[in-house]
């Protein structure tokens, strides 16, 4: 309830918080000029005359942007993200983008303090895995979208409009598609891996990483171990796979159980056999040379998405609706794939590749096929007792307790 | 008689006024402390006997004293591993800083203010940054796992980061200005005098060294390893990026219990018990070494 009612005060706040940020923007350039604080006075008269007209031109205003590490289009000569710049020169918003995001869980606990005093966390926009959103939904630390300000969501597949944790997805809206396969480094390993017998091959001893996110690395094993972790599954077969990754620890097979900067031990050498997801190794590959190979296990991946949100405190929402609107427009979304290279959520954005790059139009990681799609499966929801549960059984095997 | 009896009033009640001076001078110490060190300590009490509420992250107090005795039974392993990581360290850092101590203290000469800085200079980088360095330096592909295979003293199939010795010699490293600096502080004080004396009763260098130079740096010494063991034992930077996950320290545990698990009950009682051994480990320590020097 507390969150139906807030939403509604955001909404009647929004022209207002806008006003007043654009009004601070400008006021504090100006009193940079003035220098003094009477003439920074004098000066605000005249801001809220100019402002005045200058509402109708352009929306303004700032947004400030928390996401993974490459997880965005990025020039590697100008040091810029292509589609945001593109962004902020369309509608005058001024964006921050931060790879603040190596971790679901750490991210979350690190603003969910200041959410819970209803503090400003620094980003108005966040992207988070589904299973982590539903949290975030169900504390009440996001706002509701005013739909009529994103009218791109028309264009988002309609298989992941759907989900249980957001029907109707009022509070969230899909980033991009994830799937956790297993990736090596092709020097090391020329003949590739196929299936999770052969990540954890004798000759890999040491130099084997695995996911930190439970969800991924617990799920490729159970699925390995035959259990379809979409439907309810009991303690022992998920005991089991934690039991497993204990042993493989306790003998030395895996070196060290990471977010996303398993990439670095990758690129240096330190492992050589890893549990990643899809489109890292993708990008790994465009700035070092093609040297990682990615796969599905024969057994199974998981799939997940991850998800644009807008923080219950954030004071920018009409800039971080325009934002979000902004990446579900076919070509845009194509240009990030193109990049990210993980499964696009908007429909028409084959069509807009084909224009792009063409070699990416087939690609299965970008565009699933119905025989991947087969292979990929989402572990199921948890409730509060059972993530806790399996969240402590899992850090104490791997090592944190 | 009455200018003298006035005159003795007048500084009677300056004595007066004298003796609330010390109190006002120490109340913003007095204030900063029960701000920043009392009042967190009982709100980590507190917190540490919580248990679970509705949401997650979200905890009510019950009063459950067990929680100490789960976090102790449950981080067993980790606490042992802190203490001995800490130790070895220690005496890593002890065994390399005292030899440069007593260099730059007494034969250093003119570079005497040159070396100081160099001892001091790793501080200007970042703590993190310096520790991914060593993880370079003893990775795959780095420069001494390299010589090493070159030796054949390694095969492609060992590694010397993701183990225990690479996080004990991140935690000596990343410590040793802190036993460095007492040691030469307390090695520069001696009087070369004394030293001259000893040579005078007939006692050889190495006498000299262990009955003279030992005993007179021994404030040092204490200090020193205070400084290193504290910090070291309470660290997870090294464990996180040097180790692997049979390597992780009771600071790795008490990282993931609060940003990982959110049981902030769990990660607070370990905190608090972490902090009451290292008090009692620093007490027996001080009572055998005595503290009169300390400086």
């Amino acid at each position: 309830m507390t969150q139906m009612s807030d939403s509604n005060l955001s909404g009647n706040n929004d022209l207002l918080a806008q006003l007043e940020s654009t009004s601070k923007a400008f006021l504090s350039r100006r009193a940079l000029l003035a220098g003094a604080g009477g003439a920074a006075a004098a000066s605000m008269i005249n801001v809220v005359g100019l402002e005045g007209l200058d509402m109708a031109q352009a929306a303004g205003g700032k947004v400030r942007w928390a996401n993974w590490g490459l997880y965005l289009d990025f020039d590697n000569k100008t040091k810029k993200y292509p589609t945001l710049e593109a962004f902020q020169k369309k509608t005058g918003i001024k964006a921050t983008y931060q790879e603040a995001i190596d971790d679901n869980d750490t991210f979350t606990a690190k603003v969910s303090p200041q959410l819970r005093l209803k503090k400003d966390i620094g980003y108005d926009v966040v992207t988070m895995t589904e299973w982590k959103a539903a949290q975030w939904l169900a504390s009440g630390f996001v706002q509701k979208f005013d739909d009529a300000a994103i009218p791109n969501k028309k264009n988002i597949l309609p298989s992941l409009l759907n989900r249980p944790f957001d029907s109707g997805r009022h509070y969230s809206l899909p980033w991009a598609g994830i799937i956790a396969g297993i990736a090596w480094s092709k020097s090391a390993l020329p003949k590739g891996l196929k299936t999770l017998d052969d990540l954890f091959a004798p000759g890999n001893k040491g130099r084997i990483e695995v996911l930190s996110e439970m969800r991924d690395t617990i799920g490729l094993i159970m699925l390995w171990q035959g259990v379809d972790i979409s439907k309810p599954f009991t303690d022992t077969q998920f005991q089991k796979a934690v039991d497993f990754i204990q042993k493989k620890i306790k003998d030395g097979y895996i070196r060290q159980v990471k977010g996303q900067s398993y990439a670095e031990d990758l690129i240096s050498g330190d492992a050589v056999a890893v549990i990643g997801w899809s489109g890292d190794i993708n990008q790994l590959n465009l700035q070092n040379g093609n040297r990682f190979g990615f796969a599905v296990p024969e057994s199974g991946g998981t799939f997940s998405t991850d998800n644009l949100m807008i923080a219950s405190t954030s004071p920018n929402k009409a800039a971080a609706e325009a934002l979000i609107n902004y990446y579900y427009d076919p070509a845009v979304a194509a240009t990030v794939a193109n990049y990210i290279t993980y499964i696009c959520p908007v429909n028409g954005a084959q069509e807009a590749m084909a224009k792009i790059n063409p070699k990416q139009v087939n690609n299965p990681l970008i565009f699933p096929t119905d025989a991947m799609w087969k292979n990929l499966k989402v572990f199921r929801e948890l409730n509060p007792v059972d993530t806790a549960k399996y969240a402590k059984s899992f850090q104490k095997a791997i090592g944190n307790g | 008689m009455a200018v003298i009896a006035r005159a003795k009033d007048a500084s009677t009640s300056e004595l007066k006024k004298k003796s609330l001076v010390p109190y006002f001078l120490l109340a913003p110490g007095l204030i900063w402390l029960s701000l920043f060190f009392v009042a967190p300590i009982i709100t980590l009490v507190g917190t540490a006997t919580k248990t679970p509420g509705a949401g997650i992250g979200e905890f009510v107090q019950t009063y459950r004293w067990a929680n100490y005795w789960d976090a102790i039974t449950g981080s067993a392993g980790q606490f042992g591993r802190s203490f001995l990581y800490a130790t070895i360290a220690t005496l890593i850092a002890l065994a390399i800083a005292y030899p440069l101590a007593y260099g730059i203290a007494f034969k250093s000469g003119k570079y005497k203010n040159i070396l100081l800085v160099l001892v001091v200079a790793p501080f200007f980088c970042s703590f993190i940054l310096r520790t991914i360095a060593w993880k370079q330096i003893l990775g795959q592909n780095g420069p001494v796992f390299r010589l090493l295979l070159d030796l054949h003293l390694a095969t492609p199939m060992t590694h010397l980061t993701a183990s225990p010795s690479a996080v004990i010699i991140g935690l000596a490293y990343n410590f040793l200005p802190f036993m460095t600096l007492p040691l030469y502080g307390s090695l520069e004080r001696i009087d070369p005098r004394v030293l001259e004396a000893s040579g005078d009763l007939y006692a050889n260098a190495f006498t000299t060294f262990r009955r003279v130079t030992v005993p007179l740096s021994m404030p040092g010494v204490v200090a020193g390893t205070l400084l290193t063991f504290i910090p070291a034992a309470g660290d997870y930077v090294n464990a996180e990026i040097l180790g692997n996950p049979s390597t992780k320290m009771i600071g790795n545990v008490i990282n993931a219990q609060f940003l990982n698990t959110q049981d902030y009950p769990l990660a607070a009682s370990l905190s608090f018990i972490l902090m009451i051994i290292i008090s009692v480990l620093v007490m027996v320590y001080i009572r055998k070494a005595g503290t009169e020097e300390l400086v």
